[in-house]
């Protein structure tokens, strides 16, 4: 590999050095397995606990609410599966077609368009299952959750409601307290699950999220390792367990827990509240130099996000008329840059991506979509030579049409 | 040279891998993923793009999937459908060739700066502009007739591998160089098409079938199919047998008047088929009105001798000794009368 210029954070984010040491120092510590009771045993369960506290409290939870898991599609999954499941051990045909009288009487859940895949998939999965209708809520041009339309969607049926925080693709906020006030004008029966796992480096968690009854976060996300990942689940909440066994995790979740994943994703989370202040403002302005610098010199290049609308600080979503994404990923890469073009299906081959189509970005626009998405480890150098590689990539792919 | 290779995940295309990364070409492997729906066909399923990555891994080269699923739905199947419903039979392979591998992927691989565009291809590339294109070693295996499409532009920008080798060649070196692929089946059937569900189940779900009667040589009435889309000219399958015992083969299909022609295996001969303009392609210099070619009228056919007549709208061939009819949309292949393994042009039946 040559000099690589790595802005594909939004994917997974380098290795914190402090978390890499912190892991070390777990790993090299001989715990035992934290369920034990000699020794080895209470120091593992000591560090895990140490971790929970942490992890609550960054995320303005009771370490009762916190429940470690493998990342954030075994939260999202969890958060869905779970929370329909416990709802559904209530009724007593095993599904809900069986005896509600018609359509007006079936379970939903509600998903905004822009959801990531792991809450999308869990979500028609448990449709599909039970019998849930899932509906979609839609967003705005910007990529902003639809408020009223939302509203509208209420209904004594619904038993979850799922918006992220933040979107992976484009990095846009969602108002996520306001989705809550409009859940709960109507009703007090759903839960309303947020996905943090893309906000997790930038935001305040206990701030943006109050309100949520279920948040996800994702350790590889705000540089700790992948393999590590957390579901807050508020006490109100009951949950049926997706993985049976010892119950660990207050029979939540079953499995030997991860300890040194554990530590790993406080500290990562820790450094990350740590700094942010810092953080969030250097790295917007590096974001900002590379927008301009790139709108700048590339002809037929779009901010797919309005700059009025809340995104992430690291997150620039453009789309380049007259150019192919994979051809543009495939190119870049190939000088070292590495950029996203949206989600990836099972034989690792792009597809169109959902979350633009919501948005109503028009299909040639978004055939040429990119994401840059900046994070802890960007510096000047990284902008510099993106500005100075993105382009004479671009036009030359440009000239060859 | 830089050399991106189209991977498939069968044993072809990773030794034509394998065999460009020992002459020392910068290699780089690519799968196409182009049908998302139901496939067993061995080919371009996920299972095969993860065989295509792990060869590519055994190789030390770089491996991407480029999606081109909407390019192939709009190129190849929709058209396929289509083209049933208007009553002809078309070949998805050769149009998926046509407009995607050796157009879209070339140009593809033009714009990423490489040299060339490597396949699996059982055929050879040869002479420099201009370039041949010829059958591959294997007979039983070659591939020119889905190549015969192809011009100048493409050939010299394509390489074929494995087109000397035979099949059995090919497979010794697979194994030899212990790639995971060496053993698999070769893919048989049209990629979108799985095995249980069949051509007609999968068009049924996309278009109207319709009824029609079927007719003897005279007009005397002979039977009936449901579906008259499904129907081949030259298909002796369900077609039965005439009074004089003899097997009866479909003649003609007209869909408008809802009417199959079936007659014996004599009268559903044919001597010509025409080639209208618009279809017609030629490798390198074209053949005119009195020129002598072979004709190869199926992927394994053997190619009749003809000779090359003009009409209104295009060629006439006409064959010296009458030949299977061609169905319309089949794709005819033109083979030079001397160097009979050099493919000349092609053109698809009208």
């Amino acid at each position: 590999m040559g000099v690589i210029t790595y802005l594909d954070h939004a994917a997974t984010t380098p290795l914190r050095p402090e978390v890499a040491a912190a892991m070390a120092e777990v790993h090299a510590a001989a715990l035992g397995n934290p369920t034990g009771s000699h020794p080895p045993a209470q120091r593992a369960r000591r560090l895990l606990e140490e971790a929970r506290d942490e992890v609550a409290a960054l995320m303005g939870r009771e370490p009762g609410e916190i429940v470690f898991t493998s990342g954030g599609t075994e939260s999202a999954n969890l958060a869905v599966f779970g929370t329909l499941a416990a709802a559904l051990a209530g009724s007593p045909a095993g599904t809900w077609s069986g005896e509600s009288a018609g359509v007006g009487d079936r379970p939903l859940v509600l998903c905004s368009a822009v959801e990531h895949p792991a809450v999308r998939a869990s979500c028609r999965a448990a449709g599909e299952r039970w019998g849930v209708g899932v509906v979609s809520l839609g967003v705005d041009g910007a990529g902003v959750v639809d408020l009223t339309a939302l509203a509208e969607a209420m209904s004594e049926q619904a038993r979850l409601v799922a918006v992220m925080l933040a979107n992976n693709e484009t990095g846009v906020v969602q108002p996520v307290a306001a989705v809550v006030d409009a859940v709960r004008r109507r009703s007090a029966r759903p839960w309303v699950f947020t996905d943090a796992v893309q906000a997790a480096p930038f935001m305040d968690l206990s701030e943006a999220t109050q309100g949520a009854d279920l948040v996800s976060v994702s350790a590889h996300k705000v540089g700790g390792p992948v393999g590590a990942g957390v579901l807050a689940i508020g006490s109100q909440v009951p949950l049926s367990p997706l993985q049976h066994g010892g119950g660990q995790e207050r029979e939540r979740r079953s499995g030997t827990q991860d300890v040194a994943g554990a530590v790993g994703l406080a500290t990562a989370l820790r450094l990350a509240a740590r700094e942010r202040g810092a953080s969030a403002g250097r790295v917007a302005a590096l974001r900002d130099r590379l927008a301009d610098g790139l709108l700048a010199q590339i002809a037929g290049a779009h901010r797919t996000v309005p700059t009025r609308v809340a995104t992430l600080p690291g997150h620039l979503h453009l789309c380049l008329a007259g150019v192919e994404r994979e051809e543009l990923l495939v190119a870049l890469g190939d000088q070292g840059v590495c950029v996203s073009g949206g989600s990836s299906c099972a034989s690792g081959a792009l597809q169109p991506s959902h979350v633009l189509a919501a948005m109503g970005v028009p299909d040639d626009l978004a055939r040429g979509s990119v994401r840059f998405t900046l994070g802890w480890g960007t510096s000047g150098d990284d902008i510099d030579r993106a500005l100075s590689i993105v382009p004479a990539v671009v036009a030359s792919l440009r000239r060859h049409a | 040279m830089r050399v991106l290779v189209a991977m498939s995940g069968g044993v072809d295309s990773s030794v034509a891998a394998a065999l460009l990364v020992e002459q020392g070409h910068q290699v780089v492997g690519a799968t196409l993923k182009l049908w998302g729906g139901p496939s067993d066909s061995g080919c371009c399923s996920v299972a095969d793009v993860d065989d295509a990555r792990r060869v590519a891994q055994q190789l030390g080269i770089d491996h991407h999937v480029f999606n081109l699923s909407e390019e192939f739905e709009r190129h190849v199947v929709t058209p396929y459908v289509d083209a049933h419903a208007r009553g002809r039979t078309p070949n998805p392979c050769i149009e998926c060739n046509r407009s995607i591998k050796f157009d879209r992927l070339l140009d593809r691989s033009d714009r990423l700066g490489f040299d060339r565009l490597a396949t699996g291809h059982h055929a050879r590339v040869t002479g420099g502009t201009p370039w041949a294109l010829r059958r591959g070693a294997d007979p039983a295996k070659d591939q020119s007739y889905v190549l015969s499409m192809l011009g100048q532009d493409a050939l010299g920008r394509v390489l074929l591998p494995v087109g000397e080798m035979t099949k059995d060649a090919v497979r010794a070196h697979a194994v030899a160089l212990g790639l995971r692929t060496a053993g698999k089946p070769d893919s048989q059937d049209v990629c979108f098409i799985g095995s249980a569900q069949g051509r007609s189940a999968f068009l049924s779900g996309r278009m109207e079938f319709h009824p029609g009667e079927v007719v003897d040589g005279r007009g005397q009435p002979a039977g009936s199919v449901d579906a008259m889309e499904l129907v081949t000219v030259g298909q002796r399958r369900g077609m039965g047998h005439g009074s004089d015992g003899r097997r009866r083969y479909v003649i003609a299909v007209d869909l408008p008047a809802r009417r199959i022609t079936v007659g014996d295996a004599v009268a559903a001969l044919t001597s010509v088929v025409v080639l209208p303009a618009g279809t017609v392609t030629w490798v390198a210099q074209p053949l005119v009105p009195g020129d002598r070619a072979l004709a190869q009228m199926s992927a394994h056919g053997r190619a009749a001798p003809c000779g090359i007549e003009r009409t209104d709208d295009g060629l006439l061939i006409r064959f010296d000794v009458p030949q299977r009819p061609v169905a319309p949309g089949q794709t005819v292949a033109l083979y030079d009368a001397r160097e009979t393994d050099a493919v000349v042009g092609a053109g698809i039946a009208a």
